[in-house]
């Protein structure tokens, strides 16, 4: 899929943003009002009192990349946006998912549990609710082998993601793409 | 040791430490006891507006001409949503207000209370920042981050949501005086660094762009009139000879009698700078966004141009249109550095071309006609003030004809609402342009569709001595919807008739104005004399003919090949 000639691919987007009510709000908000399409968004406390960091995984082309990550620069909440790349970060997602499984179903899909390096994190007489990390890819290829089983309810947190360098410290040596929008911080 | 203040009086003490005179407001519930404190600050002169939108317009037009922070007060529920036009204006033409909105107190807050409304989650996407402030000790740090946020950067409307009960309870501050607490006070906001100085290596690939150009035009908005960056403008026109084309907003960054000048270009500007836009192979774009009114279809926009755009705020820079060259910072800086760098050239050729252009396409030359033209009106506005006045308009054809015909001279004298395109304006932005600007002549034009909006400002204006002048243009009919239906709708004129509107003489005389009526053009000077010799406010009821267009005019998201110049026919033999 192809707009402007770009490609539209998933972007990963990391803000660091203060922890105030309706900081969520502002940042959803202003997505919704663009017309950016966030695929995922997940939201925890970060290393600092008082700071919050969001994890975005958004669709786009590169254009529309570019003005997201200026139009959450602009929010006089978001203290600092970076757009990493895949290669050489960890990411990660947490999904539970419950499967129906019956006596002669229930040891085969705990095989593939296991190849997964996945949890059962809850048993009854017919289901199983599994537990998996890792990133996107990971989860959908589990969800597409248990499938035939029945996936009775699907619950996933969205990407997480970090850098394998210091970010910011190790830009040139990491050698990921990772691209500070130092000259967004401004309205 | 220690000084108690309850929340409205901490508001208003730094009100007044931030530079605050006027305050445009309307009272009620939620805001009374912030009311109730005033008689405690006579420094603070509160002007009461007749509506709330009243009040907003007004600090915007308070805020444009000044350069100050406009500020306006209003009561929570309807009081606050009153304002959400007058808010909406500002954000779009980047206008710096505070707006101090009372609120339900903290405990009734989410019960849908009486006269409750989320003032801060209606606001949220129409202002540059918005506040619900739950604890009178932290009004002070609001009320100086708010000033700081509307002023600074791109500038733009903050809302500040105080609780009826935040504004009653009391605090004691480790503090003498207030003054040595307030100043004491430090902006905290990490996430807020306006980029002000502009990147050298930036610069100087500008810098050799305007050097290599052979055609080049400048692209002046609205930046240059809040960088204050006239005379830095001026003399990169000057030393490159560079046309200077103005946007809507940037008309009078740059003085319309100097020979560079071209004017404005796009949907209804004149067609020798949509053209010029076309043919040049540089585009300067200073502190302007690429507004469709100006592009029309962006992928068809002046294709054959390099582009330099230089914008305080980095989202505007490839947000409509692709450019070569951004420069993010402010336009004063960027040029104070840009300029010395740039080479004296001439340009002889291209500005020749340009003069050629204005001749196959006279756009500004108003025809002979027996009737009274809108236009001449606007014309006569001009020559009589010799352009020492300040033109506010309302929104459509009026509007268009007042940027065409006026020749501005001098810097920010023409106020409009330019991408909200709020009808209404010209009452209210009026009143807040002639308190900012009290000794100055102030002249609204209006249109009768707008005026009818916010009229209600014209008792505030009485009540307040305001010398304002009307000339509303009154062709009693939605003048530019009933253009659009002509066009595009097959002449089908829906609901933009006023067959019943009042006389606007009786009117004006009900709210103890002065007022005429000019239905002849001999009569339009004399008019427009008498009304500069009366000190007080007078409204000019100018009856124009019905069926005049605005010429030129390319159609929303066309290209310069949809340029219509003039009417084919005789619009009045027509339509009748």
């Amino acid at each position: 899929m192809t707009t402007n000639g770009s490609t539209v691919q998933n972007h990963t987007i990391t803000a660091l943003v203060r922890d105030k009510p309706g900081v969520l709000n502002r940042v959803s908000s202003m997505f919704r009002r663009r017309g950016f399409n966030i695929v995922s968004l997940a939201v925890g406390h970060s290393e600092e009192p008082d700071l919050s960091r969001m994890t975005f995984v958004v669709e786009g082309d590169k254009r529309t990349i570019e003005q997201v990550n200026k139009h959450l620069h602009k929010l006089i909440d978001v203290i600092r946006v970076s757009e990493v790349s895949s290669d050489n970060v960890v990411s990660r997602e947490l999904a539970l998912i419950k499967i129906r499984a019956t006596s002669e179903t229930r040891s085969e899909i705990i095989q593939i549990v296991e190849i997964f390096n996945a949890k059962i994190a809850g048993v009854s007489p017919d289901h199983l609710i599994v537990e998996v990390t890792g990133d996107q890819d990971k989860i959908e290829s589990l969800l597409g082998l248990v499938k035939r089983f029945g996936v009775m309810e699907v619950m996933r947190t969205g990407t997480i993601v970090m850098e394998r360098w210091l970010g910011h410290l190790h830009d040139q040596q990491s050698g990921a793409k990772r691209r500070n929008w130092g000259e967004a911080a401004s309205v | 040791m220690g000084i108690r203040m309850n929340g409205s009086q901490l508001l208003c003490e730094s009100l007044v430490r931030e530079g605050v005179v006027e305050i445009f407001g309307l009272p009620g519930g939620a805001i009374l006891p912030l009311y109730q404190t005033l008689p405690e600050y006579p420094q603070l002169r509160h002007i009461l507006t007749r509506h709330e939108q009243g009040a907003a317009h007004a600090a915007d037009g308070y805020a444009r001409v000044t350069g100050k922070v406009g500020v306006c007060w209003a009561t929570s529920g309807p009081g606050a949503t009153n304002l959400i036009t007058g808010i909406a204006t500002a954000q779009m033409d980047s206008v710096p207000i505070v707006a101090v909105v009372g609120q339900v107190a903290r405990a009734s807050i989410g019960t849908d209370a009486f006269q409750e409304t989320d003032t801060t989650g209606i606001t949220l996407p129409i202002t540059k920042h918005n506040t619900l402030v739950m604890d009178p000790a932290e009004i002070p740090q609001v009320v100086k981050e708010a000033f700081h946020i509307a002023g600074t950067g791109r500038p733009g409307p903050v809302v500040i949501d105080v609780p009826k009960d935040v504004q009653t309870e009391e605090v004691e501050l480790p503090y003498d005086s207030f003054d040595e607490f307030y100043n004491a006070l430090e902006i905290d906001l990490p996430g807020y660094k306006p980029n002000l100085k502009g990147h050298n290596s930036q610069i100087r690939k500008a810098v050799k762009l305007i050097d290599e150009a052979e055609q080049p035009v400048i692209l002046a908005g609205h930046g240059i009139i809040f960088s204050g960056a006239y005379d830095e403008l001026r003399e990169l026109a000057e030393k490159a000879q560079i046309p200077v084309i103005t946007t809507l907003l940037g008309i009078s960054s740059f003085p319309d009698d100097h020979i560079l000048c071209v004017g404005m270009p796009g949907m209804h500007g004149m067609a020798y700078a949509s053209i010029a836009i076309e043919e040049a192979d540089l585009l300067i774009a200073l502190g302007m966004r690429f507004d469709d009114r100006i592009t029309g279809k962006p992928s068809a926009f002046a294709r054959k141009s390099k582009k330099i755009h230089i914008d305080i705020d980095p989202s505007e820079i490839g947000k409509n249109i692709e450019v070569d060259v951004p420069i993010v910072g402010d336009l004063k800086r960027v040029l104070t550095k840009l300029n010395p760098q740039v080479k004296e050239t001439t340009h002889t050729d291209w500005l020749q071309r340009i003069e050629e252009l204005k001749a196959e396409h006279p756009s500004h030359v108003i025809r002979d006609a027996n009737q009274l033209l809108p236009q001449l009106i606007v014309k006569e506005l001009s020559e009589v003030t010799g352009g020492d006045a300040v033109v506010v308009t309302g929104v459509g054809q009026h509007q268009m004809w007042a940027a065409q015909h006026f020749t501005y001279k001098y810097p920010c004298t023409f106020i409009t609402s330019g991408g909200s395109g709020a009808m209404g304006y010209e009452v209210p932005g009026a009143m807040g342009v002639q308190v900012g600007v009290p000794d100055k002549a102030v002249w609204s034009v209006a249109g009768d569709g707008g005026f009818q909006m916010t009229m209600c400002e014209l008792a505030t204006i009485v009540e307040n001595r305001l010398p304002v002048k009307f000339a509303i243009i009154n062709n009693n009919v939605l003048g530019m919807v009933h253009q659009w239906q002509e066009f595009f709708y097959d002449k089908s004129y829906v609901a933009t008739a006023y067959t019943a509107n009042p006389d606007f003489v009786k009117l004006a005389d009900a709210f103890g104005i002065k007022a005429m009526r000019v239905t002849d053009k001999v009569q339009v000077r004399g008019a427009i004399e008498e009304a500069m010799a009366h000190d007080g406010p007078v409204v000019i009821d100018f009856v124009v003919e019905e069926e005049e267009r605005v010429y030129p005019m390319i159609k929303a998201g066309g290209t310069i090949e949809d340029l219509v110049e003039e009417p084919d026919f005789a619009p009045w033999e027509v339509a009748r």
